[in-house]
Parts: C-alpha cells; structure tokens; sequence
C-alpha cells in the first residue's frame, strides 16, 4: 500500500548510475533548453527519454548546467511519475489501472504482459529492454483497456492484440511499428487517429459541428480588447476545466493588472479520470484552440502562450508542433498577426510528466515555471501573478475553443444556448457500462437519464459525474440536470451498471487521489492515506457502524483545512456514496464483539512466530499439542 | 463518598516495563483517599492471576507485543466496564514498539529475534540460541497498542505517568466528574 | 503604535477581540501582534510564509483559510478558537504523529518539541483513530556536529526555508510526492553537504521537533524543565495582550 513505508536507504534517494553520463552530453540537453532552470521539465523529460534514468550524477550536471542546487533538480526529478531516479528499460509499458480499465479485462491483458515480457508489473527486465508499469487514466476511457509504449498509445487492448504487440516488442519492433508498417510516411494525424479513435457520438453546433477557419479570430482582429472581452462576458461562458470560472471575468482581471507581461496558459493537463474531450478536441479542432489562446493573447495584452500537454498525451506533440509552425508560416503566430502592428503572440508547448495535479492552475504555473507541479499560495492568484509572477490567464482547451466560436457567431447565439447560468454547449466524455461511449457535444441542461439513454447506458445502477472528484449518483437522481447549478462536470461521465461493486470503486478512487496528492499539506497528503485505509476495513467487512461517522469526520477535516482543490474534493468519492448508496456501507458494517476488534487478526499476527518457533500457540491454537 | 460501593479495579501490565505500574505507587499517601473508593482485584499489586468478579475499571500498562498479553487484553475488555490504557506503551506501543519501524524486512520478526539474541553488538549469549521454550508466549509480527486489539475508553498519557494525573484521572472517573485533563498536566514524556 | 501608522491600518475581529492590521499583513501577523494566538506548526518568525501544514486553519467570511497566509481584511471576523477548528487542528497534528515515528519517552526535543506542545494544547489525548503508518525512514549522523532522525520530520520545511534564505546554502530540500514526500539534503548525506552546525538551519528554534539535532548537547536542560513544561505553547504570544 502507498502509506510511505518502504525502506530508504539514506536521505538522497537511492542511487542509479548506469555506468555514468558524460556530463557533456547532459550539458548539451541543457544547452537545447538555453540552460533555463525554468525548462527542467524539459531537460528533464529528454534525459528520461534518452538514458532511462536520471542519476545523482546526471542531476549534478543538470544542476550545474542551470544554476540549481542538486536537491532542487531531485525535487523536480522525484515528482513526475514518468521521471525516474532509478533505471527503466527502453521500452516503458504504461497500462491505464483506472477502475473502467479493469472492469474492461485489464488484468488478463497484463498477465499477457507479464508473461511475454517476463516480467512483473512494476520491474524492468535485467536487460533493460522493458518496464511494465501501472499508471492512473491516460484519457482513453472510451476505448480501454489502454497502454502506452513509450510515446504511442495502444487501445482497446485484449488478450490477442497485447499478446502481438508484446512479441512483436520483444522480436525487437519498434513502438511506432505497433501502429503501422508505414508509421514513417503517416501524417501526424494519421498517426494519432490510428493509435485512439475520436469516437464522436454527437457533434453540436459550437465546436464539433462544421467549423470555418479562424473566422473568430478574424472578427477580433478587428475589435477593441476591450470589447473582445465585453463579448466573452455577455455570452456566458464558463471554464470547462471543472470550476466553471466566468471566463470573461478572469480575462477582464488579467487585462486591468498593471504589468509589462502577460501570459496566456492553455490547460490540457485533462487528467481527471473518465475525462477525455480535450483529447478529440486536441486532435480534431487543433486551430480552433490556437485561435482562441491567440483571441485571449490579444484580449487581454499578451505576447506569450503556453499549452501545457499532459505526458500521456506525448502522441499528439508532433501534431500541434504542426500546428503552430504551420500557423507562423499564416502569420497568425509571431509578430503582427494579421499585420497588426503589437498584436505579437507566440505560443510554446509544454508536455507534462505523468501528474494529475498540475491540471490544477497554480500547479500547472508551477510545472511550467520548471518546479514541482506544486500549486501556489493564493492569493495572489494567476490573474494577478501568475507564471513567473505575470498576470497569467488559465483555461481549459474546451474554454478557448469555445471563445474562438463565440467571437465568430456573437455572444448572442452562444448565450441562447443551455440553461440560465449555464450557456453554450458542452463536451461530455461518457465511458463505462455503455454501449456508446465517447465524446456527446450537448447544450447544458439536459438530465442524466438522457444523456444515458443517447449513450445506451440505460442499465446504469451508478453514475460517477466530473470523475473521482465529483458526485456518484444513482438512479433516483438520474433527473437531475447537467449544470454548474446541479451536477457540474468538466465532462467526464462513468457509467456503472448494477454488477459493479460501490466499494471497490471507491477504494480505487482513494488509491487515485494517494498516488496524485502533491503532498504539500498534511490532510490531504496524511488524510486521503487514512480514508484509504479506511475503505480498506469497509471492503473486508471488518468496519463498525461508528467507523462510518469517522469517514465523514475525517473528510469534513481534509476538505475544510486542505490547500487546493485536489484535497477539497478528495473526500467525495466517499461522501457522495455514503449519501446516494447509504446500504452499500451499512451492510457491511458489524459492531464489535465484546468491544474486541476484528481488525486486530491474532492468527496473522502469530504466523511468523509460529513458523520460527515450530511450534503452535498454546493459547489460540486449539489443536497446540499435535 | 463513604456511602458509595467501592468500585472494583484490575490492573494488568502488558509489553510494558512496569513504570507505569510504579507510577501508580507515585500517589503517595493521596493511595489512602484512593483506596477508599476502590477495591483491587486482579492485579499485579494484589498478585491476584484471575477475575474473582467483574470490575467496574481494568487499568493497562503496555501494549501487545506477544499472544499473552493479546489474551489478557481480551480477558479485561471482557470483564471490565471501563478500560483505561495508562502510560505511552499502552497507548502508542511504547519503545516496544521501536520495532514496528525499523523492521521492514522480508522476515522482520527473525531479524528482531538474532538482533536481539544472537548478532547484536552487545548480545552476549553463550547457548548463541533464540530462546524457545514451549511455555514461552509467540511474538506478534508488530507490537500493538492496546486500541488497535479491543475498545479503549480513556487513556492517561506519560512515559510514566505522573502521580498526579493518575490520581487526579481516577479520583474523577469514579465520583463520575471526568471532563478531560489539566492541560498542564499532559505530558507524553 | 504611532499614530501615523495607525491611519493606514484597518481593524478586524478573532473571536469577537478587534485586532489592528496594515495592509500586506496576514491574519496571524496582526494577531500576533496583537497578542491573539494562532496554533502553528510551519510558520516561523524570520521565515517566508508556506501554508502547508495548515494548523493555523481559522475561519474568515465563512471560509477556511490557512492564517499564515491569509491577508487580513477590513472588517473581516475571523473565528480561531471555536470547538470545531480546534477539533480540526488536533486531527491534522495527529495526522503528523501518525505520519512518522514519533515516541516521545525517548525523543531528545521532548518538552521542547512543538509538535508535542501542539497536542498538549489541543488536548490531543483521546483513543486515536487513526491508523499508524510506521515508515522506515533513515537516521543521518554522518555529520561531525549534527544528525538528522527523519522520523520525527513533519515535512513543515521550516529548515529549507532558512537554509534558503537566511543562511544563503540550499542544504535542504523537498523530493518526491504525496505520503512519500520527504525533506532531503543537498547530496548523498549531511556529511556531504556544506551545512555547518552555526547554521541558522539548524539552530534550536528552527526545526521544531527533534529531527535536527546538534551532536554532544543533548538532554543538558533535564526533562521536566523545558520549555513546554514552563507554559503553554502560544503563551508567550498571549502575554503580548494587554
Ligand atoms: C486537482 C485539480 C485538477 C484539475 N485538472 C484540470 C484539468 O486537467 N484541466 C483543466 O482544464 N482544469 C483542471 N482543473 C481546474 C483548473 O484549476 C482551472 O480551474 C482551469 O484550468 C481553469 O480553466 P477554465 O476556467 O477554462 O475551466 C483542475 C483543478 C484541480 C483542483
Ligand atoms: S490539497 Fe493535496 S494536492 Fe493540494 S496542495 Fe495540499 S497536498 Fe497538494
Ligand atoms: S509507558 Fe513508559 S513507564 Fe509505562 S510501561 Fe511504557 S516505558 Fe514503562
Ligand atoms: S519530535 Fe516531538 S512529537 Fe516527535 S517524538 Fe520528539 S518530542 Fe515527541
Ligand atoms: S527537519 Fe525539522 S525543520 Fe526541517 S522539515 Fe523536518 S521538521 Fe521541519
Ligand atoms: S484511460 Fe483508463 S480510465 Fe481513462
Ligand atoms: S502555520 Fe499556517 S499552514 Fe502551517
């Protein structure tokens, strides 16, 4: 279990050096990155890709490249899990151990792994050629069970297709060769549309529907900033990266700081579980986004952008790298877009390193900023000082997409759409117990039931809105609405039907929120290993009805005293089930006997002793003399 | 007070080094007054081995290191009303309990036993044997502190507990006047 | 206070007691000032601000905020003392205890720690609930004047801070992530480091348990008479109070 108790050998993390890396080399990687401490993430990423590992001596030469302290490059290098301060082999197998992923045959798919590779989840073959790994969602919910090889995805995974792709990796095939014979000759598109399937069920009007070509951008070209702004206000919108933030206002915030710099962040970090819209748009609407960052840039007075790409969608760099250099060829990137003169903006990807967190705004600043994706203090918040302490705007790449439309149609047209407070459409990902999963672009509003009936997830006993962090439903709540007032989701949708167990999904979740906790504050790193525990007793049928009002004790403390939104709403799978599905706990709870604990199992705690001593328990052994 | 019944008191030391017992001698003449509310049944201090009676208060010092001190846990849950763990081993498992986090090998209780009989620095045994007599109780793989084995009611901290907030504690639990400690009176040293 | 001073600031409330700050302050400064105790555990006078372990937690407008960090507000009434937060505050030093290895009976800081002081103030004194996570973690004494027992760490990063920013070093550091983020030195050990025993890191008033500890001056005041035993933790604060 994830509690901290393995065995550190000193305080500096144990050592890997695989036959030293000339410090040359590494200073070569760092010279790539102008040996800007503020790149570590990059540097750090191309020495993972390159050697493997990054060693105590490497970190020395990193440090010394960029003007660090060792410790401050471990601290970076100790925080991604796609990091590694110990050797991984050339080929690193990341397989998705989501609850969807498992209920979709995730383990007969691993032990193929296991035994091609020879090897155990966990462990990097002596030869150094693989390490088979689990990893929390990588966003291919609709189609899992899911891996990644290195930097390609395979999906919809089953006993035959990992079985080929694992011999064909040991006969010493590349990942790409995975894909396609012909990967070479394939367009960036091509590659990322044979690795995962869009599956777009139902394109709406505003963003997956018929889209002309940087019409928005165009129209806001010719507007005041500060009417851009007034547009995005009056039309409604709010974040799509799950707070639901008016976006108008945060732009109105960014614009009215005083500075000489301002940033324009795009967020698709997308790592909530069950989430994966941004990943269709990402794929499909690629200029959209660009167009809509580069709507913000003018809007509120910036020059720089960044698109923060979470590590496991590495498939797609190539991609938007497209993308953007085909853009500054347009001249819609770079200096005097569309030849006005100061309307400069550019825009640089940053690909994460396997953490939930840095979705989070303040901790996706600190990842870009080089640091670990810690989140920051607030206030002040981004708007105010944000990335290097400059007015920073954050959103969600559904958010940007969504402004780019809405300066081309008007913010009338967006605003009719949805409900009161919640206007526009929205990109749901529905996964789970459906016949239709994937991506459904829908006006706020519509119920549960509906959304379920267009996905044919009719058999649902459970639904997980917004993913772990959000609400498990069940049927009696199945009317309610999909709104910032009732159920608010950045998207996600996991359907469960009747035969799933409530309490392993839980736990599942909690074991998410342990392994992505940042650990900067003590409840939700401390309390969130509690709750898990917790939920442990409960699945072995060893809990107390009063261990139920320790639940609710506890995450009433990790939620009220936690430092962000990640230990706010650790607690809910938790809450929400024991509201919506009271009998799933009180069945399995049982009063002590005698006020003697269950949880104390004297046969277990005697085992060792028996074995060592040979002989057996006079005392709880009823048997001892034979 | 006089008029009371005398409530019924059993005392038991676990995996402790009967500090905690001692302490409870730190009373001092105050064990006159005490005495008055109380009669003491199974208990070290009266070297009685058995229950004669159900009691009102079991008093435990030490937490469980070995299936003894498992089985007399469960001895005193059960014919006491009100169980109090006296002093940081009870509570917390105490120095014992030392071997709780050092040990995280693949076979922690052998690595205790031949650190502790046969490898260790300053060990001197000539038999160069574990001790392994059959009337000797088994070791648990941890030690435990006496909550996680059965429900504890109170708890009095202190490596050993003062005189003072062992006579202050039970001089209120038995006229029924507990409210919590002195604050100045809670020490975990 | 002078009076020119005075104009510039603005008052607020904790528990009902008006308290005068300036703009730029935190709750807990203006309440230190003012002689009003906020319980701490990561904050420490000379240091930046962190919010990390969120023992200060009090509520202002209707919402929890860490008071280390908190800019005080106009008007604002905060509550500090109130059954509920003091009931949250004892869960989040228990979470500590509960984190690392901590046994008091034999702990050189015991009596001045601020971790046990912490808990004595809190009444930390009922059954715990919560489970103990017995980590392994390591013992440092590789230095010639000072050791480092990693059990007793609670991760507040009061000693990085300091050797950061007052001692001008870098000798300490946060690695890793989650239950497995931990305080590290800049290199294979303490002996490795340039951390010298006249640090301001590693003082006596930094480390505010007994994780850093200055070789050959242990147990010179006797137990019994520390600092903790003389009152309160928080006490000399409140004395501030006219
Ligand atoms: C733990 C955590 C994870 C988050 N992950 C994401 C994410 O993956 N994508 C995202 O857009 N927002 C995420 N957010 C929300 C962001 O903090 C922020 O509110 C959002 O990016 C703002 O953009 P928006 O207003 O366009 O939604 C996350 C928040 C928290 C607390
Ligand atoms: S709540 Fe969790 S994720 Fe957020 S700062 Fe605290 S430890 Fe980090
Ligand atoms: S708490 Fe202290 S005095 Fe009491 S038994 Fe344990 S070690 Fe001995
Ligand atoms: S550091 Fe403090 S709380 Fe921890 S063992 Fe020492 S005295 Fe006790
Ligand atoms: S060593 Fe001491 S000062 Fe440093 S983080 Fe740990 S407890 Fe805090
Ligand atoms: S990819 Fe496995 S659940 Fe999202
Ligand atoms: S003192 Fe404020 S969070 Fe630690």
């Amino acid at each position: 279990m994830d509690n901290g108790q393995e065995c550190t050998s000193g305080l500096s993390s144990t050592a890997c050096d695989v036959g030293a890396v000339p410090a040359e080399e590494i200073a070569a990687i760092c010279q790539t990155f102008g040996n800007d401490k503020h790149r570590m993430l990059d540097i750090l990423r191309a020495v993972q890709d390159r050697y493997h590992c990054i060693s105590p001596s490497t970190m020395d030469s990193v440090a010394a490249e960029t003007g660090l302290t060792r410790i401050q490059v471990e601290g970076v290098a100790s925080f991604y899990s796609f990091l590694s301060l110990t050797p991984k082999g050339r080929v690193t197998i990341r397989l998705c151990d989501d609850i969807v992923d498992r209920y979709a045959g995730l383990a007969e798919v691993v032990a193929v792994f296991e035994e091609v590779l020879g090897i155990r989840m966990g462990e990097t073959s002596a030869d150094r050629a693989f390490s088979l790994e689990y990893t929390p969602c990588i966003g291919m919910c609709d189609q899992a069970p899911a891996a990644m090889i290195n930097d390609v995805v395979l999906t919809r995974l089953t006993v035959d297709t990992a079985r080929a792709a694992a011999e064909a990796l040991k006969a010493g095939r590349t990942p790409d060769h995975l894909i396609s014979e012909r990967y070479a000759e394939l367009t960036p598109h091509e590659r990322a549309t044979r690795m995962v399937d869009n599956n777009i069920r139902h394109a709406g009007e505003v963003l997956l529907g018929p889209v002309p070509e940087d019409a928005g951008l165009d129209k806001a070209a010719a507007m005041m900033p500060s009417l851009i702004i007034a547009a995005i206000e009056e039309s409604g919108l709010r974040g799509c990266g799950g707070a639901g933030f008016t976006t108008g206002h945060k732009w109105r915030f960014a614009a009215a700081e005083r500075a000489e710099k301002r940033f324009i962040l795009c967020n698709a970090d997308e790592g909530e579980p069950g989430t994966f819209k941004d990943r269709v748009l990402l794929t499909e609407r690629p200029h959209l986004l660009i167009e809509g960052m580069t709507i913000a840039a003018r809007a509120v007075g910036a020059n720089e952008g960044i698109l923060y790409l979470r590590g496991e969608y590495v498939y797609l760099r190539e991609l938007l790298e497209q993308v953007l250099e085909d853009r500054r060829r347009r001249g819609l990137l770079g200096k005097g877009i569309h030849g006005i003169r100061n309307f400069d903006f550019d825009v640089r990807l940053q690909l994460g390193a396997g953490a939930y967190i840095c979705g989070e705004e303040g901790a996706l600043i600190s990842s870009c900023e080089g640091l670990p994706g810690e989140p920051k203090t607030r206030p002040p918040f981004p708007v105010n000082r944000g990335y290097l302490g400059h007015p920073t705007v954050v959103n969600n790449v559904e958010t940007f997409c969504h402004a780019a439309r809405i300066l081309d149609r008007g913010a009338t047209w967006f605003h009719a759409m949805g409900t009161e407070g919640s206007h526009g459409t929205k990109l749901f990902s529905i996964c789970g117990d459906c016949l239709n999963p994937g991506i459904y672009e829908l006006p706020y509003g519509h119920t549960v039931r509906e959304i379920l009936e267009m996905a044919g997830g009719q058999d649902a006993a459970a639904v997980q809105v917004g993913g772990p962090s959000g609400t498990m439903i069940a049927r009696d709540s199945f009317h309610r609405k999909l709104t910032f007032d009732d159920l608010a989701t950045g998207g996600a949708i996991i359907v469960f039907n009747g035969e799933r167990n409530i309490l392993e999904i839980v736990e599942y979740y909690m074991s998410f929120f342990v392994h992505e906790s940042c650990g900067y504050c003590t409840p939700c790193r401390v309390g969130n290993v509690f709750l898990q525990k917790a939920i442990g007793k409960f699945r072995k049928g060893l809990a107390n009805p009063e261990d139920i009002d320790y639940l609710k004790e506890l995450s009433g403390t990790i939620i009220e005293t936690s430092r962000c939104g990640l230990g706010m709403t650790s607690p809910n799978p938790i809450l929400s089930t024991l509201q919506n599905f009271p009998l799933v706990y009180s069945a399995v709870t049982k009063p002590n006997k005698d006020r003697i604990r269950d949880t104390f199992d004297i046969q277990s705690a005697i085992d060792g002793a028996r074995k060592i001593a040979k002989r057996r328990s006079y005392i709880f052994d009823r048997d001892f003399t034979q | 007070m006089s008029d009371l019944p005398k409530a019924r008191i059993a005392t038991a030391s676990l995996a402790g080094c009967f500090g905690c017992h001692m302490a409870i001698l730190d009373i001092d003449e105050r064990l006159i007054d005490l005495m008055q509310l109380v009669d003491v049944d199974r208990s070290p201090l009266t070297d009685k081995k058995r229950f004669t009676t159900r009691c009102d208060i079991g008093i435990i010092e030490g937490g469980c290191c070995n299936e003894e001190n498992v089985h007399v846990l469960h001895d005193f849950r059960r014919n006491c009303d009100v169980l109090i763990a006296l002093g940081q081993c009870a509570i917390m498992g105490g120095l014992p309990a030392m071997r709780n986090a050092i040990m995280h090998s693949d076979a922690p209780l052998r690595e205790c036993l031949e650190e502790a009989y046969i490898t260790g620095k300053y060990i001197r045994n000539t038999t160069h044997n574990v001790p392994n007599d059959p009337a000797l109780p088994l070791l648990l793989d941890e030690v435990y502190p006496c909550s996680e084995v059965v429900e504890i009611d109170y708890q009095i901290p202190g490596c050993a507990p003062g005189g003072d907030i062992i006579f202050d504690t039970l001089s209120k639990l038995l006229t029924g006047k507990f409210r919590g400690f002195e604050r100045e009176m809670i020490k975990f040293d | 206070m002078s009076g020119t001073k005075k104009e510039t600031g603005f008052t607020f409330t904790i528990d009902g007691v008006e308290i005068t700050a300036y703009a730029g302050e935190t709750i807990m400064e203006a309440a230190d000032e003012a002689g009003v105790y906020i319980p701490r555990l990561c904050d420490h006078e000379g240091l930046r601000h962190q919010g990390s372990c969120r023992v200060c937690t009090v509520k202002a407008g209707g919402r929890s905020v860490a008071a280390c960090t908190q800019p005080a507000a106009p008007g604002q009434a905060v509550e500090n003392e109130s059954p509920h937060l003091t009931k949250m505050r004892r869960d989040l030093v228990e979470m500590l205890f509960h984190e690392g290895n901590h046994l008091c009976p034999i702990c050189e800081a015991s009596g001045n720690c601020e971790l046990q002081a912490m808990a004595y103030r809190l009444d930390m004194t009922e059954t715990t609930r919560f489970p103990y996570l017995e980590p392994c973690r390591a013992l440092d004494a590789s230095h010639p004047d000072i050791a480092l027992d990693t059990n007793r760490c609670i991760s507040c990063g009061r000693c990085i801070r300091a050797s950061e920013d007052v001692d001008g070093k870098g000798v300490f550091g946060y690695v890793g992530r989650g239950i497995h983020r931990r305080v590290a030195v800049n290199g294979e050990n303490l002996a490795d480091t340039d951390a010298q025993v006249t640090d301001h890191a590693i003082s006596s008033e930094v480390c505010p348990v007994g994780c850093i500890i200055r070789k050959r001056v242990g147990f010179v005041t006797p137990i019994g008479e520390r600092e903790f035993d003389k009152g309160l933790i928080g006490h000399e604060i409140e004395a501030r109070r006219k």
